[in-house]
């Protein structure tokens, strides 16, 4: 496979009242085009830092993130954001939101009629037609994040990030808007990361799972491949073994190996917590190895 | 016709008159009618009571405090005196009109001078002159203030460079600033035709002076509130500074900046009487001031019709501003009051 996004070995600190916090050590994780990769793991890991770093709103303290053989450290629409709460400008229409965008990304590339069908287009895509011409305040959770995600899409991004992009609805709402990224994923193969929280979410959706260890110092902990085939079905796959079998992977890894310390296991106190410079390996290499390492560990 | 109808059931006070004339519940609308109507009137009433009692037992050297109805009388005074004004201004016109064509018509050679009518300013004259006065100043503040402010909430090194300034000046009283900027008008605004009275100028800019601040202070609040994301989202699309500004911070601050320029109206407002009445720029301030040293028997309430008149041009003033706030408010369930 080629490298189209390299995250280098990528630490960050932060200064804070106590000193320096060091929040990222040494993130690698070398994605491919057309992958759809997400990071998981416990809140306050780090997974959003990754995610600004990528896309140039933060910048990494060592290592560096690597597209398509150029070094970028800067925000740019080539690396389209979807945020968490949609970020959407509430003072415009769903198509002026995304003709900021347009106009911003095709200015001289593209003529008003095209830009215009463009927008329409993308708006289609997230089956936003009908509301197209009304404000973010007079539609619903799930549509304002469906139009933050037009107007990411619209960006023609080669990696599209989205941080916790179904995070804030409810659970029906972020079935429907799962099945409408396949959809569109399945067409337009962008590179994706994406944040989750939620297992399913993340068994679903992605090709690579990247499960993030806990912080400070927060890394890359596990990698696995989900290789169910495409277009995948969420009822079919509710009874899958395989879906089921990774399914558990991640709960384990999770709940077992990286539990929260505050939060107390479901294994209870014979589940030894992994600490941080345990899993501090670069599990991208070796992920079969690292996985019996650390299980190992754990067992210790 | 049914948009009237509409705008009229948004108004607190006209609601229950739309719903009572359509006959809902009409026990509840003449309760409502009660607390929205019945409830101010009756307290307006107690006041000119207590405003009549005890000013019939007030004696001033210029005689009785008036109470209401010498107020009244003056008002219509006041309006008489203006009419009186406005015919003898109309026959001035009238009678130089005539005698011109009369001299055009026997030597179309000769130079005929129009000149302006020189008569005293009335009332209404003041007041027009204390509205010009008072806007020219605030808008020369919302000039002066909105850049500033937005500059100013968007960078922390500049705000930690005017906030200081800011503070300083936001509490100094009009009557210190006057006699700076009239002795500044005075040497710097010297021309042989001037466009502005010295007057006016010294009033407008001591209105900017004072009226300033809460649009300075108000915008820097708005815009340095600007959500986090929303500067992501700017970023992420590259905007230029300029754009940034336009595109997403003008418009996410604009309720904000509003908010601040009502209350610079207010203080402006407020403020110009002082300032006319030092500058003797020829408005409400200077009206007051000359009944002040005229010291007539009608004077106190000549006076008082001065007080209530600048108090309902500062309500309405106010309402007017609340109305654009409410207007340019993209956040509609915002409550504005």
């Amino acid at each position: 496979m080629s490298i189209h996004l390299d995250i280098d070995h990528v630490s960050i600190e932060f200064d804070t009242p106590k000193g320096k916090f060091k929040a990222l050590d040494s993130v690698n994780l070398k994605i491919a085009k057309g992958e759809f990769v997400s990071l998981i793991g416990h809140s306050g890991c780090g997974k959003s830092t990754v995610l600004n770093i990528v896309a140039g709103l933060l910048k990494a303290t060592q290592g560096g993130i690597v597209l398509d053989g150029k070094e970028v450290d800067e925000p740019g629409p080539e690396r389209a954001v979807v945020f968490q709460n949609h970020s959407l400008l509430p003072w415009l229409t769903s198509y002026q939101n995304v003709e900021l965008a347009v106009k911003q990304v095709f200015k001289g590339k593209k003529s008003k009629a095209e830009m215009k069908e463009w927008i329409e287009h993308n708006l289609k895509l997230v089956h936003m037609e009908h509301a197209m011409h009304k404000k973010p305040s007079e539609i619903s959770g799930g549509m304002k994040q469906r139009v933050g995600i037009a107007r990411a899409l619209a960006m023609q991004p080669t990696v599209l990030l989205m941080d916790e992009p179904f995070g804030a609805l409810d659970a029906l709402t972020r079935s429907h808007l799962q099945d409408s990224l396949m959809e569109i994923q399945n067409t337009l193969h962008n590179t994706v990361i994406m944040i989750t929280h939620d297992v399913d979410e993340a068994v679903l959706l992605s090709d690579r799972i990247v499960m993030m260890t806990n912080g400070p110092s927060a890394t890359v902990g596990e990698i696995l491949h989900v290789d169910l085939p495409r277009p995948r079905e969420r009822l079919a796959l509710a009874d899958d073994p395989h879906y089921n079998h990774l399914r558990a992977e991640v709960l384990r890894f999770l709940h077992e190996r990286h539990a929260k310390k505050d939060t107390p296991t479901r294994s209870g106190s014979e589940v030894k917590k992994a600490s941080v410079s345990e899993t501090k390996v670069s599990a991208e290499n070796h992920p079969t190895e690292q996985k019996d390492q650390t299980a190992s560990r754990v067992a210790a | 016709m049914s948009r009237v109808v509409q705008t009229l059931e948004s108004l607190p006070w006209a609601a229950p008159f739309v719903r009572l004339s359509r006959g809902e519940d009409p026990k509840a609308q003449f309760n409502a009618i009660l607390r929205a109507v019945g409830v101010p009137l009756l307290a307006f009433a107690i006041f000119i009571g207590i405003w009549g009692a005890a000013a019939s037992r007030i004696e001033t050297s210029l005689g009785t405090l008036p109470g209401p109805s010498q107020v009244m009388e003056q008002a219509g005074n006041l309006w008489q005196e203006h009419q009186a004004e406005r015919a003898k201004a109309d026959a001035f016109y009238e009678r130089q009109t005539t005698r011109n064509e009369e001299r055009l018509a026997n030597n179309p050679d000769a130079v005929v001078k129009w000149r302006d009518y020189n008569g005293r300013p009335t009332f209404v004259d003041q007041i027009l002159t204390s509205l010009t006065t008072v806007f020219t100043g605030f808008f020369l503040a919302v000039l002066i203030a909105v850049p500033i402010g937005i500059v100013c909430g968007l960078s922390p090194t500049m705000y930690a460079a005017v906030n200081p300034l800011i503070q300083i000046f936001k509490p100094v009283s009009p009557l210190a600033w006057l006699p700076l900027v009239t002795m500044v008008v005075s040497a710097v605004y010297v021309s042989n035709d001037p466009m502005f009275a010295k007057s006016f100028v010294t009033s407008a800019i001591t209105v900017t002076l004072c009226c300033m601040w809460p649009t300075l202070v108000n915008t820097i609040v708005g815009v340095s509130s600007l959500e986090k994301d929303l500067i992501n989202v700017s970023e992420v699309l590259r905007l230029s500074w300029m754009t940034k500004v336009r595109k997403v911070v003008l418009p996410f601050a604009i309720p904000m900046i509003f908010t601040g320029m009502r209350l610079s109206l207010g203080v402006g407002w407020m403020v110009l009487i002082a300032a006319e009445m030092l500058a003797q720029n020829p408005g409400l301030g200077k009206f007051v001031w000359d009944e002040f040293q005229n010291g007539s028997s009608n004077s106190l309430g000549r006076i008082m019709v001065a007080v209530f008149t600048i108090g309902i041009i500062g309500f309405i003033l106010d309402r007017l501003m609340l109305s654009i706030q409410r207007a340019v408010s993209w956040d509609k369930s915002a409550d504005i009051r």
